[in-house]
């Protein structure tokens, strides 16, 4: 029963993760129109490429170069586009020859302008306002973009490694093999020492599946952030504002009477402190989410800004010292990253569990 | 980056830094007197570092 329970909110996991990366995908990066249309100079250009590295995009990119030619290569695979434009429009982002060229799909013409879809006339213009914003049409993006894939893939990974290692349960007696003996010193960690300390014994298994959901994905995907695919899932907004949400439904879903009380009527404080309490409580249950979305997102974000800035050194310096330098730090920081991912995987957890147990504690009268 | 900006952030580093070694020092002082309990503590402390933090970056968005 367990199983099916992690399946099931895994798949509602990368639902709802998927609608919003779009959405969000659709909102962000206007305000770097205006970065690549100044000279480019050397750090600029660093700027631009760490900017570019921190966007969800539409292809899959591993590297790219100039020819002599001035023809620019790339080395990747493109990704499915997806559009709702008055009917469903599928087709690969190759058609966008990164960004270079108009894609035309049943009479529709489309562009790429920074990592996002207009749709234009058959010369592929946009028009611009005073503040460099795009005045094209925006068709509904939902692409299965970059971000989407590494999403996929992981929860793929995670279903395959859960379901043999709960079959190697089955065949060994409870003796764990393979994966299992990875796994099961986390899962136990993370039953016993954060969900039962947290939520308590009575209640902790309604919440397991989700805390050990939540905590694979997000340590997996932070450790795919460090390898040199370019992957960077969790530095999305939208894809902590999934993840926080979910924790905030499960809180606010799952809680009992006390919680409630705790929040509009608070026991035990004269009844002019309850008044004030109330709206600074109930602001309480939004701000404990948004703060997990922050939190996860801006280390992320932090790490690799600073790596990648690391990395720019030595286009920077150009001389002996520059390379051993930035390799020297980037390797001690990427070591540090290691921790990072794996500390911000389990605090999300931790506070997760913390929330839960704070919505179904027992009346209890010792305050 | 205007320069209240700058210094706004500066000075959110400081707040934040101050704070979450205060709790460094405090674990520590904890953990000497009581090892036996380190577990617990450092459980603690990560979750009182880690609001502090949460916090920060908030106001580190704002600046």
């Amino acid at each position: 029963m367990h199983r099916i329970n992690l399946v099931k909110i895994l798949t509602l996991l990368l639902l709802t993760v998927t609608i919003s990366v779009n959405a969000q995908h659709n909102s962000q990066n206007e305000k770097k129109a205006e970065n690549s249309h100044s000279k480019k100079d050397l750090k600029s250009e660093i700027k631009e490429y760490i900017n570019h590295h921190l966007l969800d995009s539409h292809d899959f990119n591993l590297f790219s170069w100039t020819t002599d030619e001035g023809e620019h290569k790339y080395f990747g695979a493109p990704l499915p586009v997806i559009l709702w434009d008055g009917g469903l429009k599928v087709f690969l982002s190759s058609k966008f020859h990164h960004g270079e060229a108009v894609a035309e799909v049943n009479g529709n013409y489309y562009k790429l302008y920074h990592n996002k879809i207009y749709k234009t006339d058959a010369k592929g213009t946009i028009s611009l306002d005073e503040h460099q914003h795009p005045l094209n049409e925006k068709p509904l993006d939902f692409s299965i973009t970059k971000n989407i894939t590494f999403i996929f893939l992981v929860g793929l990974l995670m279903f395959l490694m859960f379901s043999r290692m709960a079959k190697s349960y089955k065949k060994n007696n409870l003796i764990p093999k393979g994966i299992g003996r990875l796994l099961e010193p986390i899962v136990l960690y993370i039953r016993d020492d954060i969900a039962i300390p947290n939520i308590g014994e009575k209640k902790y298994k309604k919440y397991m599946s989700y805390l050990l959901t939540v905590f694979f994905f997000v340590w997996i995907i932070n450790l795919l952030g460090l390898t040199p695919l370019g992957v960077n899932v969790t530095n999305n907004i939208a894809v902590t504002l999934s993840l926080a949400l979910v924790t905030y439904f499960l809180t606010t879903f799952t809680a009992n009477k006390n919680y409630w009380k705790h929040v509009f009527w608070m026991p035990g404080v004269p009844w002019p402190m309850k008044i004030i309490l109330a709206p600074i409580e109930l602001l309480g249950t939004f701000i404990k989410p948004f703060s997990l979305m922050i939190r996860l997102y801006a280390n992320i974000t932090a790490g690799h800004i600073v790596l990648m800035s690391i990395i720019g050194l030595m286009f920077i310096f150009k001389n002996w010292i520059g390379s051993p330098l930035s390799f020297g730090l980037a390797f001690a920081l990427s070591l540090l990253e290691l921790l990072v991912a794996a500390l911000q995987a389990y605090i999300f957890t931790m506070l997760s569990a913390l929330y839960f147990g704070m919505a179904v504690e027992e009346h209890h009268d010792d305050h | 980056m205007t320069i209240p900006n700058i210094v706004g952030a500066g000075l959110i580093v400081i707040g934040a830094g101050l704070g979450i070694g205060r709790i460094g020092g405090s674990a520590m002082d904890a953990i000497a007197r009581q090892p036996e309990a380190s577990g617990k503590i450092q459980t603690a402390m990560l979750i009182a570092a880690a609001l502090i933090e949460g916090i920060g970056f908030a106001a580190l968005f704002a600046a």
